[in-house]
């Protein structure tokens, strides 16, 4: 009841003395400005790095539970025997079963890395169906052996359309003629089931790349990199990897069988603890700011005493005192917080294509824009409530003597 | 001068009456600095320990086009070409032995001891050879493996990285168990990331028949190395690409390493221009508070110079003060912090230590006095641009 009370008194507060509380940030034009710049670039900071950590944490969050990976046992690098299909298939409680394989492509330069899955062109978007490809695209690709179907990020970065030619190069395999190029023409355009999804993956027909290559294959013929299933029901994951599992026991391929959630986060705990350093630089940021911030509130406050003063002598409770303090500090984190969520978002829109290749799709979601209100709200709060304290405290004679 | 000494030593002496204001801009240039040197050093780590390997009379041969020992594949026939290249060092004369390994590098996932998690440890097949052609390696405890048996000998760092990797534990890898011989050591350089056993057995275990992916050779000397590998790359029997371990290593690091700095360098830029605007405040308001006594020295007879240098040192010395701050916290916190991330370019973990360098904590101080520098200069400037009469006014 009494937060209730106190919120109520804030907001009528703010609103009824917006122009006073405007007038006192006027009074050091230069202070405020400075303040506002510390307060931008520390939400600046907290958006940029807020979105560096969506991306490296991509994937984990899109990874669908009823869909399960299975690896090899000793390392994902390793390939699976084509014949494990239809054995997995037999399990009971599998919906859908595909496979895909890692190619290692890039396009003319090495620096122009294009993830590229050869995968059963018949099979796969029964697995991923949540996965937005147009029905006229997904049957031209299946219909055209040497088709590629590409991530909406790759014909945005490419300018590839459908119908396009693209020569693939891959950095691991050889076709039979030694040539490492393989032809292949756009035939649709792939979209991401929902938003901060990384489209930059390449589909082309697992037939096709596996028939071409020679005799020094890497080990891939008649091999694939991993299996993906689609089961019942995500509560018989644990059941369905452990039979999985069983069936290739104390074979030379064992598997390792996941829900395809587990592996993304096992992908991404490789990295280590960049989320942790994120995290650790963010609060860095936030303390420093947090010191500027509440030191100019405090020069404010001290310098207004006689003022405050008087506006106790014309009647104003001191609550209302205190609040017209706090009122100031958060006005001043609200604005440069918000100017700096919206910079950091203008910032991340061009950071997004030239870190594409490294840390999958950058994007600030709406848990970020959740945690950066309340940590506007937060710093205002924190940066204003000694000073506003003091306000609140404050005798009139003390004050009207101070001079 | 002797003006100048007076008043900045005065203005020192009534710094403590400032002291709230002057701790708030100290923290904040230490804020700032903390973590340019933090974010700097990650980098600086994982750069000196992937090129702690460079030699420049060793060179790595792969497949051509292939960028990582990872995506190559070599032919029994590509290995005796290249080892029977010219520029390669023989044992006992020209008809010798060559000074050369060929390797095998695959991966095996194993869990980190930090979180239990599965991650990419790199495990390299080598020959007797292996050892030589890195100076630096050494046995630390237990032996060094023995040819043609399944052991390993695990290089320091994953055994600090990784789960059961203990002297006499064993490892195992699709149906191939391995006994840990050995513990060794490389100088701190990415080889102490990896799990080393003999290649003849890893290619069985591993169903790679007589392929291999890298050839390592000891040149004559690093001035050999052009005709090595023109002697290669001209050769119609292989298609093959050449560099010194230098250059190897050195394009290995390039993709993290550049990530990290450029990291650091923006994160440092922005936090120290929020910082600047911290010490903007502190100075003005210092001024501020020193307005009536600026214009009383004034009216004394006080040139502008003194004044301006007086406030100038006074902001230098707190971003002085800040730098170093932030440096020894840096320091204290993360020089030698350990850690393991999952190298681009091989796909597989490097573990490596934070190094707070001395250039970075001098680079880190001296960005602080240039903060500094700036947040001081335009309050010295109102200081002494401020007519004398409404300075004796102020109150």
């Amino acid at each position: 009841m009494l937060v209730l009370a106190s919120c109520f008194a804030a907001y009528r507060t703010m609103f009824k003395f917006l122009p006073l509380l405007w007038a006192s940030l006027r009074r050091h034009r230069l202070r405020t400005v400075f303040t506002l710049g510390s307060v931008m670039i520390a939400f600046l900071l907290f958006g940029v790095l807020s979105a560096l950590k969506n991306g490296f944490s991509m994937g984990v969050d899109v990874a669908g539970a009823d869909r399960l990976m299975i690896t090899h046992k000793a390392s994902f690098t390793f390939p699976l025997p084509y014949s494990y299909w239809a054995r997995i298939r037999s399990v009971p409680g599998v919906r859908e079963t595909t496979h895909a394989t890692w190619f290692g492509g890039y396009f003319q330069e090495e620096a122009n890395f294009v993830q590229t899955f050869p995968v059963d062109a018949g099979t796969y978007f029964n697995v991923y169906a949540d996965y937005v490809v147009a029905k006229a695209d997904i049957e031209r690709w299946q219909a055209d052996r040497s088709g590629a179907l590409i991530g909406r990020a790759y014909a945005e970065r490419f300018g590839w359309n459908v119908g396009d030619r693209i020569p693939l190069r891959s950095n691991i395999f050889r076709r039979s003629n030694g040539s490492d190029t393989w032809e292949l023409t756009v035939a649709g355009i792939w979209d991401a089931p929902k938003a901060g999804v990384d489209t930059q993956i390449l589909f082309m027909h697992y037939d096709y790349f596996e028939e071409s290559l020679g005799a020094d294959a890497n080990g891939m013929k008649g091999f694939v990199g991993w299996y993906v299933i689609k089961i019942d029901s995500p509560d018989a994951s644990q059941r369905i990897s452990a039979e999985v599992d069983a069936l290739f026991a104390n074979s030379p391929a064992e598997t390792k069988t996941a829900t395809e959630k587990a592996f993304a986060q096992a992908f991404v705990g490789q990295m280590g603890n960049i989320g942790a350093i994120i995290v650790s630089v963010a609060s860095a940021v936030f303390f420093t700011m947090l010191l500027v911030t509440a030191n100019t509130m405090a020069q404010s406050v001290r310098e207004r005493t006689a003022e405050l003063g008087v506006l106790k002598t014309l009647g104003f409770r001191d609550s209302a005192v205190l609040w017209l303090v706090l009122g100031e500090a958060l006005l001043v984190t609200v604005i440069g917080g918000v100017l700096g969520l919206a910079l950091a978002a203008l910032l991340v829109q061009s950071l997004r294509a030239m870190l594409a290749q490294y840390v999958g799709s950058l994007f600030i979601g709406a848990t970020t824009i959740g945690i950066g209100v309340a940590l506007m709200l937060g710093l205002g709060l924190i940066s204003g409530a000694l000073p506003a304290v003091q306000a609140l405290k404050l005798k009139i004679v003390d004050a009207l003597r101070q001079e | 001068m002797q003006q100048v000494l007076a008043i900045v030593a005065m203005n020192f002496r009534n710094i403590p009456a400032r002291a709230a204001a002057s701790w708030v801009a100290v923290l904040g240039f230490a804020g700032v600095v903390l973590v340019l040197v933090a974010v700097l050093a990650i980098g600086e780590g994982f750069n000196t320990t992937l090129k702690n390997v460079g030699a420049d009379d060793v060179a790595i041969v792969v497949r051509g086009g292939s960028s990582d020992e990872m995506s190559s594949s070599l032919q029994p026939n590509d290995v005796s070409v290249i080892t029977g290249a010219p520029g390669v060092l023989r044992q006992g004369g020209a008809n010798g032995q060559p000074f050369a390994a060929a390797e095998l590098f695959v991966t095996l996932d194993v869990p980190k001891r930090s979180t239990g998690a599965f991650a990419n440890v790199p495990m390299r097949g080598t020959d007797v050879y292996g050892p030589q052609l890195r100076s630096k390696f050494k046995i630390e405890s237990g032996r060094m493996l023995t040819p043609g048996k399944n052991e390993v000998v695990v290089g320091a760092g994953a055994a600090r990285t990784f789960e059961g990797m203990e002297l006499g534990g064993t490892m195992k890898s699709g149906n191939a168990v391995w006994e840990i011989v050995g513990i060794f050591s490389d100088g701190g350089s990415v080889t102490e990331s990896e799990v080393w056993a003999d290649a003849r057995v890893l290619q069985g275990a591993f169903n790679r028949g007589a392929t291999f992916q890298t050839v390592r050779v000891k040149l004559i000397s690093a001035a050999d190395f052009v005709t090595f590998r023109d002697s290669l790359t001209t050769d119609k029997r292989v298609n093959v690409s050449v560099r010194t371990e230098r250059e190897f290593m050195a394009a290995q690091a390039s993709v993290l390493t550049t990530m990290i700095r450029t990291a650091g360098f923006a994160i440092g830029l922005l936090m120290g221009v929020g910082a600047m605007f911290g010490a903007l405040n502190t100075m003005y308001s210092a001024v501020a508070t020193r307005a009536r006594e600026i214009a009383t020295l004034r009216a004394l007879g006080f040139g502008p110079l003194p004044i301006l240098v007086s406030v100038m040192t006074e902001a230098l010395l707190l971003a002085f003060a800040g730098g170093v701050l932030g440096g020894i916290c840096a320091y204290l916190a993360f020089n030698g912090y350990q850690t393991s991330t999952l190298n681009y370019q091989s796909f597989t973990q490097v573990t490596f230590a934070f190094a707070v360098t001395p250039a970075l904590l001098a680079s880190g101080i001296a960005y602080a006095l240039m903060l500094g520098l700036v947040g001081g200069s335009l309050p010295a400037l109102r200081a002494v641009r401020q007519p004398i009469v409404t300075g004796l006014r102020a109150t």
